[in-house]
């Protein structure tokens, strides 16, 4: 492993670990929350950066999948006994399963690889434009199907009775996992010709690059991440709705990783971090304005307008984000071992 | 023989509205390959036009005029706040600045109007049926059919026939040498986005025309129309954008017809498979259009 790798795991992994270590310090639930929830973002974009950094297409489809990971590790682990009253219809097999919540964490990344293995493959055909509006569509229909499919999600209805296992060590310890395996993909033969792929298409199909089976890989591998991440944050809740997997949960996912830079896991990484904290702020603001009833009206979606502007911003300034091509170890060694411009 | 003609009414009024949202998203591709994620909110400015206009006294087709207007002026306006300044950069910052210009025209209208459907004031004709050949037709239909046809015949018209289409056709094939040639690329640009606005305008009358109250969220389903026909019919080509609305209608309506009603829930999910046959079989769409893809 080059040096400049080792010093970006080591970065990246000392801000996962000061995200644990922070919330002890200062022995505050709220902030334990805010660095639980964090984490999950964490590990969603990065996730979603192992297919969009990789191969250069926009993935609207990501958040449909850490849907997928919530329900079907839901379906497995809310207790046999309360089944009953959340999910009626359940089908018989499967209403006598019960696993534990690390195992259906385990199986919802799967079920969502599974799915995305699937659907996926006449997809990676697709560049540009298309490939893009074509998994826009992909999320509403797995939208259509959550909401719809009452027997396994009770509907559009909000689901309980979710195990609460999403602990923050646990999160941050799946999170740096999914950092090192982000990594590693994007500096595999895989991940190499893909980035070649999404640098010039037509050299690197030239050069004999299967493009679609390479994107194909990085799909699946990013649909598992993402339903790892879905059933964490469903075990971090532990009652929601198909609402909650859809287009304003996208934008902000793809909003941490585009602010961050997609081409980069640091990118994904302090775009999650900065978004995060910058949306907790906001969304504080929110509940203080709205408290203190100086609108007539509730004040809603103040957020999305900011980190929309915000985007925007970045996006004018430098299109490919904050760290647009290269990691932030190289960068460092880059500066401090001083060589002569070329 | 009724059934029959009860479904040609529903493909040919459901496809000509398609089939103008799909050309109004396609107008602009095609020129800068780029997509205008904000294309939606067109649709849903224009219908919190007519909203606003609401009880203002005016007579209902100065309403819809103005209504449209604001689709335009606001089709421009997308152009400005999120196009030019990254139109030449990156493909993916196009797409994210649109999405989020879109975000926040949705979010403004959550915030400064109401989350809630909000009624839009229709003519009479709106809620009126005709019967014809043994059925009855709503005659809001009816309208669309007529209104589409007629703005599909004039938009070929001007793109066939007037130096501004000629200019366009051109741009949207050799955009470098066109301007070359002396094609005044941001006027161009900004006529497409004008026209883009404009189709929107019409689909907002006649969409919302069905649905009768506006939402936040009202330009999600359009925008989604416009997508998969555009993929479908050919993302360069006009004449597949047409092309794929229709289809997309036709199999929409077939789907109703033919499914029952606890699978017709998923009704998105079924169209959205066939989609991905007709990519398996042609990832290029239906009609190709022409071959090059060079942008600004």
């Amino acid at each position: 492993m080059k040096p400049g790798n080792i010093l970006t795991l080591v970065i990246l992994l000392g801000l996962v670990a000061l995200l644990v270590l922070v919330p002890q310090l200062v022995g505050s639930r709220v902030v334990e929350r805010i660095a639980t929830a964090l984490a999950i973002s964490l590990v969603l974009v990065v996730g979603l950066q192992t297919f969009t950094g990789n191969s250069g297409i926009l993935s609207f489809a990501h958040v449909g999948f850490m849907g997928i990971g919530a329900y079907a590790s839901a379906v497995l682990t809310i207790p046999v006994q309360m089944r009953g009253m959340a999910l009626p219809d359940l089908y018989g097999v499967l209403a006598q399963i019960q696993v534990t919540p690390l195992v259906g964490i385990a199986l919802g990344g799967v079920v969502a690889a599974l799915v995305a293995a699937l659907v996926a493959y006449p997809l990676m055909r697709l560049s540009d434009a298309p490939a893009v509006i074509t998994s826009f569509a992909l999320l509403v229909v797995i939208y259509t199907v959550l909401q719809h499919w009452s027997a396994v999600t009770n509907g559009p209805r909000t689901l309980f009775g979710l195990p609460k296992a999403t602990t923050l060590p646990l999160t941050a310890a799946i999170a740096s996992v999914v950092i090192v395996v982000a990594l590693a993909f994007k500096e595999s033969r895989t991940g190499l010709l893909l980035r070649a792929s999404r640098d010039d298409e037509r050299a690197a199909a030239a050069l004999g690059a299967g493009i679609p089976a390479l994107r194909w890989r990085a799909f699946i591998l990013s649909a598992l991440i993402a339903g790892i991440g879905g059933a964490l944050w469903g075990h971090f809740v532990t009652s929601f709705s198909p609402k909650a997997f859809y287009l304003k949960e996208t934008f902000v996912i793809l909003g941490m990783l585009v602010i961050g830079g997609m081409n980069t896991v640091t990118g994904a990484v302090i775009g999650a971090f900065l978004i995060s904290l910058l949306f907790e702020g906001l969304r504080a603001l929110e509940t203080a304005l709205n408290a203190s009833g100086v609108f007539a009206n509730q004040v809603v979606g103040v957020t999305e307008i900011v980190l929309a502007l915000a985007m925007m911003a970045v996006m004018f300034l430098q299109p490919g984000g904050l760290f647009a091509a290269t990691e932030i170890g190289p960068l460092i060694l880059r500066r401090f071992t001083r060589r002569a411009p070329p | 023989m009724q059934t029959l003609l009860q479904f040609t009414i529903d493909v040919l009024s459901l496809g000509g509205a398609y089939a103008l949202m799909a050309l109004g998203l396609v107008i602009v591709y095609g020129i800068l390959k780029l997509v205008n994620f904000a294309y939606g909110e067109l649709i849903m400015v224009a219908g919190y036009g007519l909203f606003l206009m609401n009880g203002s006294g005016l007579p209902w087709l100065v309403m819809a005029a103005v209504a449209v207007l604001i689709a335009v002026v606001t089709g421009v306006l997308t152009e400005y706040a999120a196009f030019r300044p990254v139109r030449a950069k990156s493909v993916t910052a196009v797409l994210i600045t649109s999405f989020a210009f879109s975000t926040i025209l949705q979010n403004a209208a959550l915030l400064f109007i109401s989350p809630r459907p909000r009624n839009v004031p229709l003519p009479d004709l709106f809620s009126q049926t005709v019967a014809f050949g043994g059925i009855l037709i709503p005659a809001r239909n009816l309208i669309t059919i007529v209104a589409s046809i007629g703005l599909l015949l004039l938009f070929a018209f001007l793109m066939k026939r007037t130096v501004l289409g000629i200019a366009m056709r051109a741009a949207a094939t050799q955009f470098r040498m066109a301007r070359m040639l002396g094609v005044p690329a941001n006027l161009i640009i900004s006529t497409a986005f004008a026209i883009s606005g404009f189709f929107a305008g019409v689909v907002s009358l006649l969409w919302i025309g069905r649905i009768g109250s506006v939402t936040p969220g009202v330009g999600l389903e359009p925008l989604l129309v416009a997508f998969i026909a555009t993929v479908i019919g050919g993302m360069r080509s006009l004449q597949g954008a047409v092309l794929g609305g229709f289809l997309l209608a036709f199999i929409n309506t077939a789907l109703n017809y033919l499914l029952t009603q606890d699978l017709l829930q998923f009704r998105d999910a079924f169209t959205f498979t066939l989609v991905i046959l007709i990519l398996l079989w042609r990832p290029e769409g239906l009609i190709r259009g022409p071959a090059t893809g060079q942008r600004t």
